[in-house]
């Protein structure tokens, strides 16, 4: 293989890995789209609060999972599947830090819901987008208040490092992959069998789906629909803040305004799959990582923020349902 | 020569054929009747007819010209114009804007006069007003000008739209459900007035409408509609004897006294 | 009807005060220097950026959040006028080595002409103007930023057409974004670093001039039988069409016409602070003009209004409040960050008054 393919491989994993984590926020789009038909705009901003719980909580808990494991040296060396994924303490410390962030999300989007959106149920579209944009800056501001506007270092959950091809035959070097990244991958698949089995086996999931197809004839089957809207919230949020922790692992650098870009660029993946749709956000998701890590690497790098919102207008004149939507007629 | 034509009109959402395979015409000024069971595709054809949908197959010709596929409003432009079963009022907007909003198609002015207001405009302004004052009267809304047009009683709101739909100037005008949800006076005071308008402005009529008592009382001649598809058309008389229409109401084996639903066949 | 055109009467004698008012001023030059001077004009621009954006927002009913980039448009382009500035014209592709590249090899050639076909018209408009006097060149710069984001509402319109609420809301503040880092990359506008040294020619007559034409040219437009059409487009877009209203046009004109207004109030607002940086226009500042709309009722003139001059004082109160040092830190911190308030602001209203704080007020029954 030569050199240029290698390269093309590179860039490919990185766009992946950074597509994860944009599939995971606009799963949340996804999913409050389809039961309440709005796009939450705050929900970039859960990734920020997932980042900075995960600030605030990640040494403790880190502290804790080491003086578990006796206290090992955090630069040891690592053979077989650890290489991969880290040793076991920061692997428990990895999960514990994404339980306790994701739940605190998923409280906190629950909450946002119940004060901000659940008054405002049937009120006109426009009132409810207005309320939501600004909820998302009194997040983003009262994160600068409170967390400070300069960016902050995210702390060493795992010890990042990057795993060597070249071992496996010359024609890889040059190859790497990083830890980070293979655990993205990793906790990205399991979230979303997760949530594949929450929506396809479970009641709840059931009641979801059935909220999302149509909200009068779901209530009057007796479902309670604030229930469901408040629990596809939680869960919604609760992926936001395994996102922020992905993320900030693999770009340590932390500030309040991070989850603005971020989340207009998971919505642009939510609508490039077709909104409303689960499979959609996740292909969406990776394809705008992708595109992005490739504009950035062959094409012109200080584009970057600008393509995410090209492929956004491309796609709704070309395709405004998306790639696996389906077309909706207004009723007349 | 017919005024709208519709030859083997299709219409496909998803894999359901909302409107499968429909012909029918109107002269110029007929007074023609469509109905039909609900969910029979009357409001679809409607839809059809003023281009909100483009139809999968066949042909719409109004005046002689293809309009299938247009935007609606050139198909206004063309002289259609219709009222929405479920009412579609300007909301913020006064009884008097309403009607004014549907005389912007006829505007001799453009931007610039708009903004300058000059003798032209303000010549064409009092014209309008004048027009949409007659067209009010005639309705008896005259006296509502200046009221918000939801504030209306349900049944005013329905005239209104008729009035909206008659300021586009119109050759054809398409009625919806003009009667639904009127007491049986208020329906013979319309049914009166549709009459009246038909005349005064030579208008041909599509009335979709579910009182028989009122389609089978005004129509010239009615068409009936059950899932997507034409099964009769013809005089009040030989649809009232159509053992089709009658299955297609009342169920396969329907009995002659009727007990459910339709008992306004009679 | 007899009062039929008696608004332009009310423009020309308002423009006549403002005249005199702006001789006033000028006879004082530590006025000229003083802090409420520069309060002032921002007010002025405030009122143009609200009104022109009310006409979308408000009248049209099509939610934009990206009238800074508008205004970014008219800024940078106003002051390219003013300080002079030509674009060198970009290369086409290099045509060596075929294959299939050669399709973007084709596009990028097209794309070259047509951006060239502009810097043309912009460089000769250029050589033009140089030897105006300053006013002259002053009122070609306002004219030419206020046309140039015209047109690049034009751009954004149209492909926006088909979209509305949310979808539209963040097409347009991805517009914003687009034309923000465009000019970040454009070298002869100074890029990330911004301009400076543009001539400070804006004064009190220039802003309220033109704030007194926007408010007249948005209230004859949707006080007419041919504005209605805007309003009947943000009321039923279905019922406007069947109407026989021509729905893109108006959506497409209410685009043009506030960007325009937007353009202007950037070139002003470049040629008042003398120092441009992109930034400056991202989408905050969007939500900046989206609040004073929604705090003053949308599609609601004087409502607007009003919310422009609240929301332009707003900051500079708050500016005086965070010195103040007998206040408690946190307290002084928060009214540091006016977007705290400003958001609070948009909730509440949403909750408790969606229709904004002068909602209901200033509407005439009947013809206007």
């Amino acid at each position: 293989m030569d050199s240029s393919t290698i390269e093309f491989i590179q860039q490919l994993i990185n766009g992946l890995s950074l597509g994860a984590t944009y599939a995971l926020i606009a799963l949340g789009y996804t999913m409050v789209f389809g039961v309440l038909r709005f796009i939450n705009f705050a929900h970039g901003d859960i990734l920020m609060l997932g980042s900075f719980a995960g600030f605030y909580c990640g040494p403790w808990v880190t502290a804790f999972t080491r003086k578990l494991a006796g206290n090992p040296d955090p630069t040891r060396d690592l053979t077989g599947f650890q290489d991969w994924v880290g040793p076991w303490e920061s692997l428990l410390g990895l999960a514990l830090v994404l339980v306790v962030v994701m739940s605190a999300c998923a409280a906190f989007g629950m909450l946002v819901e119940f004060l901000c959106y659940r008054p405002l149920r049937n009120r006109p579209r426009i009132t409810v987008l207005i309320t939501a944009i600004g909820v998302s800056l009194f997040i983003e501001s009262m994160g600068q208040f409170i967390f400070g506007a300069a960016p902050r270092l995210f702390p060493e959950i795992i010890s990042d490092r990057s795993i060597d091809f070249s071992a496996h035959g010359e024609q890889w070097a040059g190859l790497t992959l990083l830890r980070s990244q293979v655990l993205t991958f990793l906790v990205t698949g399991l979230l979303l069998v997760a949530l594949t089995l929450l929506v396809k086996r479970t009641k709840i999931g059931m009641a979801m789906r059935a909220l999302a197809f149509n909200p009068t004839a779901c209530a009057l089957m007796g479902v309670n629909v604030s229930l469901i809207v408040s629990f596809t919230f939680g869960l919604g949020s609760a992926l936001g803040g395994a996102a922020g922790i992905l993320s900030s692992i693999e770009r340590p650098s932390i500030d309040p305004l991070m989850g603005v870009l971020f989340g207009l660029k998971a919505f642009v993946a939510a609508v490039l799959g077709g909104i409303g749709n689960l499979a959609g956000a996740v292909l969406g998701g990776l394809l705008i990582g992708v595109i992005e890590i490739m504009v950035v690497a062959y094409g012109p790098s200080t584009y970057r923020d600008a393509v995410a919102f090209a492929v956004l207008i491309v796609i709704l004149l070309l395709r405004p349902a998306g790639l696996l939507g389906k077309n909706v007629r207004e009723k007349v | 020569m017919s005024l709208l034509s519709l030859d083997n009109v299709t219409v496909q959402f998803g894999g359901l054929k909302a409107v499968s395979e429909v012909s029918f015409s109107i002269a110029e000024g007929e007074l023609v009747g469509l109905i039909g069971p609900n969910g029979a595709g009357k409001t679809t054809v409607f839809n059809l007819i003023t281009g909100v949908y483009a139809p999968t197959e066949g042909k719409i010709a109004f005046a002689g010209k293809a309009v299938a596929g247009k935007r609606p409003y050139l198909i206004t432009a063309r002289g259609i114009a219709r009222t929405f079963q479920n009412i579609r009022l300007f909301p913020s907007m006064t009884v008097f804007d309403n009607v004014r909003c549907a005389c912007n198609m006829h505007l001799k002015h453009g931007i610039s006069h708009a903004l300058w207001r000059g003798a032209k405009v303000a010549a064409e302004e009092a014209r309008i007003e004048a027009e949409v004052m007659e067209l009010l009267g005639i309705f008896d809304l005259a006296d509502d000008r200046d009221a918000n047009c939801k504030s209306l009683p349900y049944g005013a709101q329905r005239r209104l739209e008729i009035v909206r739909a008659l300021a586009t100037k119109p050759r054809l005008l398409l009625l919806d459900e003009p009667a639904a949800g009127m007491n049986p006076t208020e329906k013979v005071e319309l049914m009166k007035l549709i009459r009246f308008v038909q005349e005064k402005f030579a208008l041909a009529v599509l009335l979709v409408e579910h009182d028989m008592k009122v389609v089978m009382g005004i129509c010239e001649r009615i068409a009936v509609l059950d899932y997507g598809q034409k099964i009769a058309e013809g005089t009040p008389a030989e649809i009232r004897a159509n053992p089709k229409v009658i299955a297609a109401y009342l169920g396969k084996e329907a009995s002659p006294e009727p007990t459910v639903g339709g008992s306004s066949l009679h | 009807m007899k009062s039929f055109d008696r608004t332009k009467i009310v423009l020309l004698v308002t423009i006549a005060l403002v005249a005199l008012l702006a001789y006033v001023c000028n006879r004082s030059p530590e006025f000229l220097q003083s802090r409420i001077y520069d309060i002032l004009l921002g007010i002025g621009i405030s009122i143009i950026l609200a009104e022109g954006l009310n006409l979308v927002n408000g009248y049209t009913g099509q939610f934009s959040l990206g009238h800074a980039g508008f205004m970014a448009v008219g800024a940078f382009l106003g002051s390219a006028m003013s300080l002079g500035i030509a674009f060198p014209y970009l290369d086409g592709p290099t045509w060596a080595g075929a294959g299939w590249t050669v399709i973007f090899k084709v596009l990028q050639q097209g794309f070259a002409w047509l951006v060239n076909v502009f810097f043309w018209l912009h460089n000769s408009l250029v050589g033009l103007a140089t030897g105006l006097p300053g006013w002259g060149k002053f009122l070609i710069a306002l004219i030419y930023g206020g046309s140039t984001a015209a047109l690049s509402g034009l751009l954004v319109g149209v492909p926006s057409l088909r979209l509305k609420g949310d979808y539209l809301a963040i097409v347009t503040l991805g517009f914003n974004e687009i034309i923000r880092v465009i000019i970040q990359n454009a070298e002869p506008l100074g890029a990330q670093r911004g301009l400076t040294g543009v001539p400070s020619n804006t004064n009190f007559f220039w802003v309220f001039a033109f704030a007194a034409l926007t408010i007249y040219v948005v209230h004859n437009l949707v006080h007419s039988t041919y504005g209605r059409g805007f309003l009947a487009v943000r009321d039923d877009e279905i019922a406007a069409e069947s109407m026989g209203i021509n729905t893109t046009k108006y959506k497409v004109l209410a685009f043009v016409v506030g960007a325009a207004f937007a353009g202007i109030a950037g070139t002003l607002y470049a040629h008042q602070k003398q120092y441009i940086n992109p930034e400056g226009f991202n989408f905050i500042r969007s939500v900046d003009i989206v609040v004073m709309v929604i705090l003053g009722g949308m599609g609601n003139t004087v409502g607007v209004c009003i919310a422009a001059v609240l929301l332009t004082i707003l900051p500079e109160i708050l500016r005086d409040v965070a010195k103040l040092e007998w206040l408690p830190i946190w307290l002084r911190e928060v009214a540091e960050n006016r977007m705290i308030i400003y958001s609070l602001i948009l909730i509440i209203l949403m909750l408790a008054r969606p229709q904004g704080l002068f909602g209901g007020w200033g509407k005439k029954k009947g013809a206007a």
